[in-house]
């Protein structure tokens, strides 16, 4: 069936089965394929967007459960103010490697900053433990956490 | 062709034509390496890298596929400082596989800086020299009278000046330089190598932009989802075709016979649908049926049983033996036996394998996530009965690589799979397919005796390896060399080997062989220091003793003076020797692979309840005289050193004939509140430049079981760590 959707303040619909994960979705129906699979069961964060300015994995996430909500994937972060820094920083320490996680990353930072502006490092590490990065550029998100933050490492 | 794709790249003669028919604004400035330049219209595929514009923008290809060891910025690096252009100047691209025109493609061995490094500055040398030449028959002066200036040729005498894009048009149409004939700059030049340069396509990653193989879209494009045996090569005995193509968007469903080459097209049924969500239905749908096959009794127990019974068994074959170990061993103050196992390991991309692949006009055209594209190719052509110069592979760039890619099997699949529907096909594979059909890290177990004098010197080694393989033939990835070290440092050395039979695909993983031979080799010289009651670091430097280098050439041989100064200077960087608290403790080891030296210091902590903590790891690394970009090159082994614990923590193992683990859950990667703090300090060596892939991987494993047992003087000879054994008291 059809439905509608709110993605990075722009309506859409998607006409698919009730069940489709929100994942594929963006990524085959609306062709936003900036958020990535890489589990399908909630483990890696590869698939981190913002509903309602809450970071979820959209690999898990059925369509028919989204409602109302406001999407925001990585094709619009650009549009939050601490989404826009948090590129910045990604982008100024040159935090990728192959760069695949980064979009659900660069998500699920944006969620903890925007909720906590001075995270801890503890604060980092609780709101960052679901995304893996294969690369292990762990030591560079935490600095460009900070960076954008406004605390240099 | 009428085919464009939603990544925009690709560097093939056919787009160069186009771009400089199409209004570009420029001349692609053509070169093949020794032979004659040609303009941009000349529809040839020769060698080329380089492309000058009117308004001075320097488009470079990058020749070899990006997997996130940030080749395409670093060899564009080599040929814009040679050519001398300013760097915001520059834009690169990734080329297509193109071996006429490039030579070999591809990203494996950390051996692309070590090939390019000469080559590639050549490149961008001769492309200055004809610009130069442009220049000098404009002026009519000579051009050993011209310099430059980045983008700009300079005749400092008259004070003409003339930007590279005034002159590429000239420069093209003439003939290029023998490129060893062609003068370099001095280091001390350098204005890009060795600046801290960002990735070129970071401004696409962090904010999303189609780039990886699985990000293909095409138009009219089908999803696919293949099942396959979880017993390796299985064959399909019955499959429900039927019920798959009753779910919603399901187009067809179709059983592929397949072959019995593990990196070619294996059985399996194929989902094709509109969308990929609803192939997977349709895939799980199937009820599948697998036919029995000659591995399905294999099993990691049977393995580890077969392994005990070849050591006692005394069964190896010699690899190596040199002085007599048995009467070394018999007259030696002290001797040491222990037994090693590290297990089998899944390379575990983060972008599951995947390839775009679409049929037309008796073409097969592919776009992969691939880290060896020809082979692909070869493997496409042989698999559909195409003849090679049918199938065009376009390199994506890959969401990790770490050996995985360098096999192309989902190429072989997806092509087969869009050669029958006749339309544009996606395959993508699950998480759970990803890791049950890898080709794995083999497992490996070594049987070890040691013997030191009253000095604690060692007099003995010997090592019996028990790796698979059949007859003379060591599964891949599976082998020794018998100049692995320490042989050669050591009188009385003796590597023997046996072997089992496999039916678990096995293939490099970073660092192949090295990642597990370093945590034997490391661990055991620490029970040698320990039995003879020598510091572990100084019981490294007398084995490493005086003799420089070790073998024929830098190339072949084992330089120990330059092993021994990162010794050195990881030992000194990291405090060696100080006091620690109860329970934590510092680890070194040390390996040479991909031709850098590496030495590597872990501080780790082990709690009550045998959890352990790598709190802080020193690395001192010799890679030789330059690092081409910093920024891009403490990233490198930051990620290896981060991905060498995780590699502590998780193993594949095997139950009748299947992998037992599928995702994350069951096959652990380290996450960001395990990673430590990491220190690098390079040793600038009068070397030749050499590649950071894979090198920085090896030490740390042993670093830390070395930093665990200085906790708790409990010796890890078994991986994956386990905390029960490491529990208080």
């Amino acid at each position: 069936m059809a439905y509608e959707l709110n993605v990075n303040g722009k309506a859409m619909t998607a006409d698919v089965e009730a069940d489709t994960p929100l994942l594929w979705v963006l990524r085959d129906t609306l062709g936003l394929v900036g958020t990535k699979y890489g589990c399908g069961i909630a483990q890696c964060g590869a698939c981190t967007v913002h509903a309602d300015g809450a970071p979820i994995r959209a690999c898990v996430t059925p369509v028919e459960a989204i409602g109302a909500a406001q999407i925001t994937t990585i094709e619009g972060a650009a549009g939050l103010e601490v989404g826009r820094r948090v590129q910045q920083a990604w982008s100024e320490l040159d935090v990728a490697q192959c760069g695949y996680c980064q979009p659900g990353q660069i998500m699920s930072a944006t969620a903890l900053l925007a909720e906590n502006p001075s995270p801890s490092d503890a604060d980092i590490d609780a709101a960052m433990a679901g995304n893996i990065c294969r690369c292990a550029t762990y030591v560079r998100i935490r600095a460009a956490i900070k960076r954008a933050a406004g605390q240099e490492a | 062709m009428g085919i464009i794709s939603n990544i925009a790249e690709g560097f093939s003669p056919s787009r160069r034509a186009v771009l400089a028919g199409g209004g570009a604004g420029g001349l692609v400035l053509a070169f093949s390496l020794g032979g004659k330049g040609v303009a941009a219209d000349t529809p040839t595929a020769l060698n080329a890298y380089v492309q000058i514009a009117t308004d001075g923008i320097v488009t470079i290809v990058s020749k070899n596929p990006e997997i996130g060891q940030g080749i395409k910025t670093s060899l564009p690096m080599l040929i814009a400082e040679e050519l001398d252009v300013d760097w915001a100047n520059v834009r690169t691209v990734q080329a297509d596989n193109d071996p006429v025109a490039y030579g070999r493609q591809f990203a494996g061995g950390s051996m692309a800086t070590p090939l390019h490094w000469d080559q590639l500055r050549q490149v961008g040398a001769a492309g200055r020299a004809m610009l130069l030449a442009a220049a000098a028959a404009d002026w009519g002066v000579e051009a050993s009278s011209l310099t430059t200036e980045p983008g700009v040729v300079v005749h400092a005498a008259s004070g003409r000046r003339a930007p590279y894009g005034s002159l590429a048009a000239k420069a093209a149409g003439l003939t290029a330089p023998e490129l060893s004939s062609v003068p370099l700059k001095d280091a001390s030049a350098y204005r890009i190598i060795g600046q801290p340069i960002p990735q070129v396509d970071t401004a696409a990653i962090v904010t999303g932009q189609p780039l990886f193989g699985i990000d293909m879209r095409l138009p009219g494009m089908l999803y696919a989802a293949y099942a396959k045996a979880p017993v390796f090569g299985a064959k399909v005995a019955s499959a429900d075709l039927a019920a798959a193509q009753a779910v919603k968007g399901v187009r067809r469903a179709f059983v592929v016979e397949g072959g019995t080459e593990f990196d070619g097209l294996l059985p399996g049924v194929a989902v094709v649908a509109d969308s990929w969500w609803a192939a997977n239905k349709g895939r799980k749908a199937l009820n599948v049926q697998w036919a029995e096959h000659a591995t399905s009794s294999q099993s990691s127990q049977g393995y580890a049983g077969q392994a005990r019974s070849l050591v006692e068994a005394k069964a190896g074959k010699s690899l190596r033996s040199d002085g007599d170990v048995e009467a070394a061993l018999a007259s030696s103050a002290k001797t040491v036996e222990a037994d090693y196992f590290y297990p089998f390991l899944s390379h575990a991309t983060l972008e599951p394998q995947n390839c775009t692949a679409h049929f037309h006009d008796g073409k097969m055209e592919i776009w992969a996530p691939t880290q060896l594209p020809e082979p692909g190719r070869q493997i496409v052509a042989k698999t559909l009965g195409l003849a090679p110069e049918n199938v065009i592979v376009h390199m994506t760039r890959s969401g990790g690589g770490f050996g995985r890619r360098l096999m192309n099997d989902y190429m072989a699949e997806a092509a087969w799979i869009a050669k029958e529907i006749g339309a544009p096909v996606k395959l993508v594979w699950t998480r759970e397919d990803d890791m049950r059909h890898d080709f794995y890290r083999p497992a490996g177990f070594h049987h070890f005796r040691g013997g030191i004098d009253a000095s604690g010197n060692v007099t003995a080694w010997a090592n019996h390896f028990v790796t698979f393989g059949e007859g003379e033939a060591t599964a891949r990835s599976a082998g020794m060399a018998p100049t692995e070290f320490p042989a050669r440092f050591i009188d009385n050395y003796r590597l023997d080997v046996s072997m089992m039979p496999l039916g678990v695909p096995t293939g490099p993983l970073r660092a192949p062989g090295s990642n597990a031979i370093a945590f034997v080799v490391q661990s055991f010289i620490d029970e040698l220091a320990h039995a003879g009651g020598i510091d572990p670091v100084e019981m490294r430097l007398r084995l490493l003793g005086d003799q420089g280098l070790v073998g024929d050439d830098a190339r072949s041989g084992y330089d120990a003076a330059r092993m021994a100064a990162v010794v050195r200077l990881a030992a000194e960087k990291s405090g060696w020797g100080g006091a620690l608290p109860a329970r934590r403790g510092k680890g070194i080891a040390f390996h040479y692979s991909h031709l850098g030296y590496f030495a590597e210091v872990a501080e780790v902590s082990v709690a009550d309840d045998g959890a352990v903590t790598v709190h802080k790891v020193w690395v001192a690394a010799d890679v030789g005289r330059q690092i081409i970009n910093p920024l891009g090159a403490l990233n490198q082994i930051e990620g290896s050193v981060i991905d060498g614990i995780s590699e502590m923590f998780g193993e594949i193992t095997i139950k009748d004939g299947q992998v037992e683990q599928s995702n994350f859950d069951t096959f652990p990667l380290l996450r960001i509140d395990a990673a430590p703090v990491i220190e690098t300090h390079f040793i600038k060596s009068d070397n030749p430049p050499t590649g950071l892939g894979e090198p920085a991987l090896p030490p740390v494993v042993p670093a830390v079981t070395n930093a665990i047992f200085a906790a708790t003087g409990k010796r890890v000879r078994s991986l994956p760590l386990k905390a029960g054994e490491l529990v208080a008291g």
